[in-house]
């Protein structure tokens, strides 16, 4: 196990240094000259010149990129153009708005596809399977703005039962506080639902087709208990430590409904960021969204090895 | 170059193409009678229509700003009402099919090809190379797709051509991966043992015996990245980082409108966003029956 983890640890540091450089390419390299990027194509050159240096945008790129994520990982994530502010402030801020809002979500969908992932395997390539299958997939596809829009034209604006910003007026309880954030956690479940179905329904086949199963059949136990001893145990954990690696898609869902609904999450600030050309912000920003991926994915591997030791091994060899 | 006689290689050639005949045909049977397929294809189908002969179809001028009837809800003369500045909402939809119906196919096939030559190259010769391929795929996926388009957008100013590329590029990894893991289990085989042994070079043995056995994967990954591509294209232009803000678009239409859905102004608004729906769930079904077809 002790191996097993520092090959872990080790390629996933790996995959950090090089997630900085992507960073730092896409953010301080690629625009060209930064500051003429900011300040657009008429302003004056003296002025380009000027806040190039204030940047530290006219110094070599690899001091300017050591400087960037030395400074970085001391807790220095930079000042915001746009907002004149840390960019530590708002990004802490915008974190807790976010997560508050992930975990609404993630606390209605999981059971629910998990659900209807364990129903279709069960009722395999009969119509109810093919219902949940092929409806997960469409809502999973649509962009979330257009979900989006179609959950506050019918509960905000037809039925007119929930409101269509995400933001409650200050001072509310906790519960007005959810009655706000249900369109937008709604959206985020449509969008997650068919790809948890899905993941859930190839577990759970995977595990229905294995011999223990057969055995526990051929053995006279009642379904109910096969399918809840034998099929779920084995099938489950695995599927929620996969699913816990795709938080990546969640993250990426968000700069959209955090912006339709004006909820100041991690999503919008990396949107205000780009709109702004805040570069500074921007860069920041999304290092921490992916750093917070790799996170996820190295926390569910573990737990999917310490789950499945079969996998351990493989991987230790 | 040296010819190795190899006894396996006469008896598995010949027969080959045989078999992939019959399975494709069998495939395409399959494909012909299922309603995923169909539906799948009939919907995409319109929207091709729709963006080939756009002009043709639509009954009005999609730029035509009609300023006494703004604003005005679905009626005879305007199916879909009409928007901020007096166009026809039907029209603009009809239209809007063609700015993202021709960057999509671009910017995946792009996607495809690269995906694919990075995918055998790490899957044949594994080693060093797949290894540190693999550590630059994983860093590019740790970043949601939308974010990259976003920065890349930003910093290279919003095009066409950028759009492009960005997608073309980002898709690259993503497939490089399915593409590999094909091609691990096809470099086991006795047909690539053999090209080996005859002493084909690597490049002919990866693009000539191994890529047609991969096609399977490749193709399937091709129209589920289409959708992809159409979903994020879709959202830039939501957000405002369309290719050109001159021409009709779908997203660009929506983000325009949203502010007027509290005014009870719904149709253009709900129009495009049903164009998008549609568009988009029509290419996944086709994806799902194709990525069937192959696992049977």
């Amino acid at each position: 196990m002790g191996r097993f983890l520092l090959k872990r640890l080790g390629l996933a540091t790996i995959t950090l240094f090089l997630l900085t450089v992507i960073v730092f390419f896409g953010s301080q390299v690629l625009p060209g000259d930064v500051a003429r990027r900011i300040l657009g194509p008429f302003a004056d050159q003296r002025a380009v010149d000027a806040l190039n240096h204030q940047l530290g945008t006219d110094r070599p790129l690899l001091t300017q990129y050591w400087d960037w994520v030395s400074h970085f990982f001391r807790g220095d994530l930079g000042t915001s153009l746009s907002y004149h502010a840390p960019v530590s402030d708002l990004v802490g801020n915008a974190l807790v708005h976010s997560l508050k809002l992930a975990a609404f979500a993630f606390v209605l969908v999981v059971p629910l596809a998990v659900l209807g992932g364990v129903v279709a395997a069960l009722k395999r390539d009969r119509p109810t399977d093919r219902i949940i299958t092929l409806g997960g997939l469409s809502l999973t596809v649509v962009p979330e703005f257009v979900t989006g829009i179609m959950l506050i034209l019918i509960f905000g604006l037809w039925l007119d039962v929930l409101p269509v910003s995400a933001n409650a007026p200050d001072g509310s309880s906790v519960l007005t506080q959810m009655r706000y954030l249900v369109l937008p956690a709604l959206t985020l479940v449509i969008l997650l639902f068919g790809y948890i179905a899905r993941i859930t329904r190839a577990g759970t086949i995977e595990a229905l087709d294995a011999d223990y199963t057969r055995t526990a059949v051929l053995k006279g136990l009642p379904r109910r208990t096969v399918i809840f001893r034998h099929v779920l145990r084995n099938s489950l954990l695995p599927t929620i430590a996969v699913v816990a690696t795709q938080t990546g898609y969640l993250i990426g869902g968000l700069v959209v409904i955090e912006t339709l609904f004006n909820y100041p999450g991690m999503g919008r600030l990396i949107f205000t960021a780009a709109n702004q050309k805040d570069f500074p912000l921007l860069a920041s920003a999304v290092l921490i969204v992916g750093i917070g991926f790799l996170l996820a994915t190295l926390l569910a591997d573990i737990a999917y090895s310490l789950l499945n030791p079969r996998i351990r091994y493989a991987a230790a060899e | 170059m040296t010819v190795v006689q190899d006894p396996t290689a006469p008896i598995t050639v010949p027969s080959a193409p045989d078999q992939a005949a019959i399975a494709r045909r069998e495939r395409l049977r399959f494909l012909r009678r299922s309603p995923t397929f169909l539906i799948g294809c009939a919907l995409v189908g319109i929207w091709v229509i729709c963006a080939i002969f756009g002009n043709l179809i639509a009954p009005h001028d999609p730029e035509f700003p009609d300023v006494l009837n703004k604003l005005v809800g679905p009626s005879g003369e305007h199916i879909f009402g009409t928007d901020r500045l007096g166009r026809d909402v039907l029209s603009r939809v009809i239209v809007g099919a063609r700015s993202v119906l021709v960057i999509a196919p671009i910017a995946t096939l792009l996607g495809t090809v690269l995906g694919t030559a990075i995918g055998l190259v790490t899957g044949y010769y594994r080693g060093l190379v797949d290894e540190a391929t693999m550590r630059v795929v994983d860093a590019v996926l740790a970043i949601p797709l939308i974010i990259t388009s976003l920065l890349a957008v930003v910093a290279l100013g919003p095009s066409r051509v950028t759009l492009i590329l960005v997608i073309g590029f980002v898709f690259a990894p993503i497939i490089a991966k399915t593409v590999r893991a094909a091609v691990l289990g096809e470099a086991q085989l006795e047909y690539v043992e053999a090209a080996r042994l005859r002493n084909e070079r690597g490049l002919y043995v990866m693009f000539a015996e191994i890529l047609p056995n991969v096609m399977g994967p490749v193709i399937v990954e091709f129209t589920v990245r289409l959708g992809y591509a159409i979903f994020t294209i879709a959202t830039l232009s939501f957000l405002g980082f369309g290719a050109d803000p001159s021409i009709p678009d779908w997203g660009q239409d929506i983000s325009q409108h949203y502010q007027f859905i509290s005014g009870d102004v719904w149709w253009p608004v709900l129009f495009p966003s049903l164009a998008i729906a549609t568009l988009i769930v029509g290419i996944n079904l086709v994806a799902d029956a194709i990525a069937q077809s192959f696992e049977r």
